[in-house]
């Protein structure tokens, strides 16, 4: 067996017995495992599976949803995400690239400027490096760069879902989550924003929520299955891939048999 | 080959007259607010001149101008707005923006409700007990206005709250998540957003308080003052209360006083009105989805 780089990086984010519900009902449960640094940690699963809610959890949305609550224990970065002094530092520190791109109502620059706005950065000229540089990451700054002062809701769906890649890369976030980024992107578009993340990679650590098997296949150092709210396996992509599996529910998954 | 049918025809048929039927009750709806205007243009433009605006009304009332009217009216309409827009705008925020649903929430929508259907009579009396008498304003523009803006509260709250609730969720969650907290995704998304659908509640505040009478009879409104006020501590005359006067009250106004009074009432909530419309033009020009 092949000794992966990834394996020997640092914990980032360590899962521990994590069960997730809404209003008393559990949609996820015994959640286990660690994402180690600078690696793509995919998570697939069919819908409804909990992907989505574990995606919440780490950013502590439950906090602005009464309904939801979670029991277990997450640390990020060696603390617990419960006890983090300041939920809107922990957020600023995760960046999240939703199904939809969501352009926020205002110009291209100003959705890249938004949150280094909000954390006190107020010269222009910051504003202007920080902007280049996370469209540049992003791969959208030759398309936009004339363009800047337009509405990001007037691009196209491929060059907003990159705008909100590049607003989710404006804080320098150490995590980067990312559920279904390309539901609503064209082909082409999604390698381009594939090659960007296997960039990334070298930098920061990123969870990769797709039901697109192949995409996990192609992106992904380590995964998990999540089924009808729980982890069915963790294990390297590659093994996993060449047959190495434990449960017969993955390998049909993975293999295409599944509802 | 794309024969209609029997039925096709019959349904196409009753699609007109139901189209036919609406159209009717729409023009309907007009044709009392076309009469009015048509009646007050007539009638009271043969008394509308800059004398009649700028002077004040002599001989009992049965002449000269209503220029202490107007103004009162201007200070009413303003103190109110002053009341309930920010108390209105802030409850309506809380209440879309923070609160959670359970009893206490529901307690509080439930009155609001119960707010917008008190009579202004009884909102009149509510302010001669609470402003005049117990806070000892006395009879004044200051308690005047209180009353009205308690009054259209509920108006000002609910076009608030839908304003709000047409703000796409997706643009306050993707907020939360760039660890924007709940006011700083209000301050710069949620209110810049929602601002054109909570000037429409306050064009419909000012009408309604422009042209209320009851609730400022007892409170703050005189039916003659020879002077303008000079602080929310004096009374006021006002224009509606001017008209109930005139046409109720005073022996012997030539009959086409009150129209013009009316014609400037009118005028004077249809420009407040307009301004307030361009503004949401120009704002909905700028509207960024």
């Amino acid at each position: 067996m092949v000794s992966l780089p990834h394996s020997v990086n640092p914990v980032k984010l360590a899962v521990d017995d994590v069960a997730v519900s809404y209003s008393g009902k559990t949609v996820l449960k015994g959640v286990t495992f660690d994402i180690h640094e600078h690696e793509i940690f995919g998570i697939i699963g069919p819908a409804n599976s909990g992907k989505t809610s574990f995606l919440k959890t780490l950013n502590r949305m439950d906090i602005f949803n009464p309904a939801m609550s979670f029991t277990g224990r997450i640390s990020f970065s060696g603390q617990d995400i419960r006890t983090w002094r300041n939920v809107y530092s922990l957020r600023s520190r995760i960046g999240v690239v939703f199904p939809l791109p969501v352009g926020l109502p205002l110009t291209v620059y100003e959705n890249v400027a938004f949150a280094p706005r909000l954390a006190g950065v107020s010269r222009k000229e910051d504003l202007d490096i920080i902007v280049e540089r996370c469209l540049a990451r992003a791969a959208l700054w030759d398309e936009v760069k004339d363009r800047l002062e337009t509405l990001g809701s007037l691009l196209s769906g491929g060059q907003q879902q990159r705008l909100t890649i590049a607003r989710a890369l404006s804080q320098d976030p150490e995590l980067l989550m990312l559920d279904e980024f390309s539901i609503a992107v064209d082909p082409v578009t999604t390698m381009r924003i594939e090659d960007v993340l296997k960039d990334l990679k070298k930098e920061i650590t990123i969870v990769l929520v797709t039901n697109l098997v192949q995409q996990a296949r192609r992106l992904a150092d380590r995964m998990a299955l999540f089924l009808d709210g729980e982890v069915v396996e963790v294990g390297v992509t590659e093994e996993m891939f060449a047959g190495h599996v434990k449960d017969q529910r993955t390998k049909d998954y993975l293999d295409g048999r599944f509802g | 080959m794309f024969e209609a049918s029997e039925l096709n025809i019959r349904n196409r048929k009753v699609q007109r007259l139901f189209r036919i039927l609406f159209l009717l009750m729409t023009l309907l709806l007009i044709l009392p607010v076309a009469i009015i205007l048509a009646i007050l243009t007539w009638k009271g433009s043969s008394v509308i001149n800059l004398s009649f605006l700028f002077t004040s009304p002599t001989e009992g009332m049965t002449a000269g101008g209503i220029f202490p009217a107007l103004i009162g009216t201007i200070w009413l309409v303003s103190v109110a707005l002053l009341f309930s827009v920010p108390l209105g705008v802030a409850a309506a925020v809380y209440l879309s923006e923070y609160a959670r649903d359970n009893w206490f929430t529901r307690t509080i929508n439930l009155a609001i409700i119960n707010l917008a259907g008190v009579p202004s009579i009884v909102h009149a009396l509510f302010g001669v007990g609470a402003f005049v008498l117990f806070f000892k304003f006395g009879t004044c523009i200051l308690a005047a206005s209180l009353t009205l803006g308690i009054m259209t509260l509920p108006v000002v709250i609910v076009s608030t709250w839908n304003a709000l609730q047409a703000v796409p969720m997706a643009f306050r969650e993707a907020c939360w998540n760039m660890g924007a907290t709940k006011w700083q995704t209000i301050r710069r998304i949620v209110l810049p957003n929602s601002i054109s659908g909570i000037l429409t509640g306050i064009i419909l505040m000012v009408s309604q308080t422009a042209g209320e009478t009851a609730p400022i009879m007892f409170t703050g409104a005189a039916f003659f003052l020879p002077h303008l006020p000079h602080s929310v501590f004096d009374q006021t005359m006002a224009l509606s209360l001017h008209l109930f006067v005139l046409a109720t009250q005073v022996p012997g106004v030539p009959e086409d006083l009150p129209y013009g009074v009316a014609f400037v009432l009118i005028a004077l909530v249809m420009v407040m009105n307009s301004l307030s419309i361009a503004f949401r033009v120009y704002l909905r020009g700028k509207k960024k989805w």
